[in-house]
Formats: structure tokens, sequence, C-alpha cells
């Protein structure tokens, strides 16, 4: 239920996103992340994108823990 | 996305995760997915010595109470067209399912959106269309969006029936109730995405227990559990984000403004662990002719549960499945007993599944060819 998929942004007409799902293409609504731009991964929840994916945070989180591992070697 | 399943990364992570263990900790997971994720990729048995991983009430379709489930299925009964997120569709009610119903010539249909309802709702105005509005924070906004264009395209044939369930109540009452006897929480990342870091930061700061908020990708499940970990060797209280690429500290501020517009606070009924204050979610006054409880006048009544059946418990995070004397033995994802075993997100359904020790994955359905994982 809580499942949500990370899906890239292929173009946006108002409301709507047309999302690449595997190969395959999607509409979904993206009312809820008015920032997001074409080429931008989105959370899509039930039709309806909650978040746009921040992979700057992503990267920094897994250096910290790289570095973190690497000190204990 | 490529390093979250990088199994290097997790084979590092267990190893860390061992060295640091003194003894086993047990840690909640309240998530339907991470319940699921946890138990296909081996995570529960690989941390076996070092953390106890216990299923808590994070699957909201296993959550809904057998009164519920009931008033839907006489929704269905009646010749409205009636839509449901897929794993509703099989959990037993007293005497049916919305399959069973369906089967017997119900318009009972999958919605993968709240969308897809109103969409038939506005092209078949002769039909009466009801959405089950089972879910959590993650799910409540789409519904609030749907009911809004209902509402916008002037729609007089659709209602919905507000099942929706809050998080963190649910925490507080396990932990007030001395329920979770847990030394640490794993949260669930995309109900996060929407209520923000800050919404459950009161498990440290009330209840002096640390969290991290976890994606749903082993590397991510593994890194959370590893901070966890580590917080509770240095006594370290904190509520963390190990989810940042999709949490942010106030979380999706449009998404929570939608849903409380549409939606408010009220009393639930959740399996397992009974009346929870202020954990559901009602349609607002405004919104209330599109309440499918009023326009058809069916309410959920206290029902009992199938005799045996233990998912209250498991739910509760009290015995793990085994314990439950129908577990594979009357109760199985082909003939589910509760909704636990149902639900593609259930701890019953995970464990059947994933973690009956021989190694065996038995596929989405359980009885798929055996073979090593």
């Amino acid at each position: 239920m809580c499942l949500a998929i990370p899906s890239k942004i292929l173009s946006i007409r108002g409301h709507t996103a047309e999302i690449d799902v595997g190969g395959n293409t999607k509409e979904v609504n993206i009312i809820l992340t008015p920032e997001a731009k074409v080429g931008d991964y989105v959370l899509i929840h039930a039709g309806f994108a909650i978040q746009v994916i921040d992979e700057q945070a992503a990267a920094e989180i897994f250096e910290a823990w790289e570095e973190a591992y690497a000190a204990l070697q | 996305m490529q390093p979250y399943n990088n199994k290097d990364h997790a084979r590092q992570l267990l190893e860390r995760l061992h060295q640091e263990a003194v003894r086993p900790v047990a840690v909640m997971e309240v998530c339907g997915t991470h319940t699921v994720v946890i138990s296909r990729t081996g995570i529960r048995a690989a941390l076996r010595d070092a953390v106890t991983l216990v299923s808590g009430p994070g699957c909201p379709v296993c959550v809904t109470s057998q009164g519920d489930v009931d008033a839907m299925v006489e929704l269905a009964s009646r010749g409205l067209t009636v839509y449901t997120f897929g794993d509703m569709m099989r959990v037993p009610g007293t005497a049916d399912s919305l399959e069973t119903v369906r089967a017997r010539g119900g318009r009972v249909r999958l919605a993968y959106s709240p969308a897809d309802a109103v969409a038939h709702a506005a092209s078949r105005p002769a039909e009466q269309v009801v959405f089950l509005a089972v879910g959590f924070e993650t799910t409540a906004p789409g519904v609030a969006l749907a009911l809004r264009q209902a509402r916008d395209l002037g729609l007089g044939n659709f209602t919905v029936y507000p099942a929706h369930k809050l998080i963190p109540p649910a925490l507080r009452a396990l932990l007030d109730r001395e329920e979770a006897k847990v030394a640490g929480f794993l949260l669930p990342g995309h109900v996060s995405t929407v209520i923000g870091r800050q919404a459950l930061s009161f498990l440290a700061r009330d209840y002096g227990l640390p969290a991290a908020i976890a994606g749903f990708e082993s590397v991510d499940i593994l890194m959370a559990v590893d901070r966890l970990t580590e917080m509770m060797a240095r006594g370290e209280v904190a509520v963390v984000n190990m989810y940042p690429r999709a949490v942010r500290e106030e979380g999706n501020r449009l998404a929570l403004d939608a849903m409380w517009s549409c939606f408010e606070p009220c009393d639930a009924s959740w399996r397992g662990l009974g009346a929870i204050a202020a954990s559901g979610l009602n349609l607002r006054d405004r919104w209330r002719d599109f309440d499918a409880r009023c326009r058809y006048g069916v309410s959920a009544r206290e029902a009992p549960v199938r005799a045996g059946c233990r998912c209250g418990d498991v739910l509760r995070g009290k015995v793990l499945p085994p314990a439950c004397t129908l577990f594979a033995q009357v109760c199985t994802p082909a003939r589910p007993q509760g909704p636990c075993m149902v639900s593609s997100e259930g701890a019953c359904a995970a464990y059947f599944r994933y973690e009956r020790g021989d190694g065996c994955d038995r596929g989405p359905e359980g009885s798929g060819d055996a073979g090593p994982r």
C-alpha cells in the first residue's frame, strides 16, 4: 500500500505528467509536486506524485555512510 | 537508484550490525512494505542475532476493522459500483468478501488510483460509484484530490467510504498501552514523505525512543537499522531521517493541506488495537455529501473475527505469525482467514512466503514451485 515507485518525468501538461515506468509510459497527477520538472524523478503513489526525489540528499547520506564504514576498516 | 540494491553495501552493513550487537535488541517496523521487503530480502533472518525486527500495525488493509469490511461488502451487495485497492478484495468479512460478492455479479472494480473511480463516475452517470478509501497518510491526500475533482465536475454519483488511518496516534497508543516492548522504531518512508520527520519526532521527545525513517530498498533498510543500533549503543535518542531523498523535515505541505481540507481526525477502530482516539479520518461537514455511509445508511458495526484468527495480536507485535494455530494450516494465501494473510503487505503473508526456514521462496501465491532463494 505504501508502494511508491520512483519514476522519471518525460513530459508535463498542466497537472498531468507522463512518466516512464520500466519502458512503458503512464500518466500521473503532479499537482502535489508543482516544482517537478521534465527529467526529475518523482515518487508515485496511487496515481499521484507525492515527492520529487532529491538525489543530492541521497548522495550525501551515502557518502557519510561510506566514510563511516571506511573508518572501521 | 543503483546503490540501494548494491549487494556489497548490504553485506558490509550486515557485517557491521553483527559486530556491534551485544545482544538482540527489538525494533518495531511499522510499515507493511517494510515487513515484506525485510522478509523477502532475508534481512529479518540475517539480523536475528543482532536485531529482532518485529512487525507492527503498518498494513492499512490489515488494520481495517471487521466492521468496516462488512460495511464495504454490504455496499458492494447493493448494486453500487464499488472501487477498491486490490488488497481489500479477498479480505474475509463475517459472511462474504468483496471478491465473493463480485463472483455473484456485484460490480466491484480494482482501482489503481482514486482518480479511476472518479473517471468511472463521470463517464457513467447512471451508476452510483463508491470508492473504498483505505490507506494511511500516503494515500489520503490523493483521495482528497479525487474528491475535489468530483466536486468540480459536479458529480452526484460519487462517494467514498472513509477508512483512512493515521500512523502517529497508533504509535502513541502502542506505547501508552505498553504494547510495544521495543527499543526503537523503523519508520515508514512514504507516510513520512507526506507527514515529514517532524511529525514523528515525538517518539524521541515524549517517549525517549530512537527511531529511523527508512526507504524501501535493502540498503535503505540496513542503513536505517545500522543507524538505529548505533543510536542505541550510544544512548542517543533522536528520530533520524535515513531517507532524505524523499522525506523532508516538514513533509509535503500541499499533500497535507489537501488531506486536511477534506478530512478531520476522528476516533477509529483498528483491527488488533481496538479504538484509538483521533487516529482516523472523517469527511468534514462540507464534504459530507460525498460520504457513502451517510448516503446509503451503512456503517461499521462490531463484528467478531474468525475463531482462532490472531491477526490482531500479530498487528500489535505480540506474536509472530507462526504462533497462530491457523497459520499455514487452515490459513494460507490461497485460503486466507484474516487480512494479514490476504494483504500483499501482511505479516502473515510475508512469513508464509519467506520466513518458513527451509530457504524456499514460495512466490506471491504461496504455492509456486519451491526452490532455493
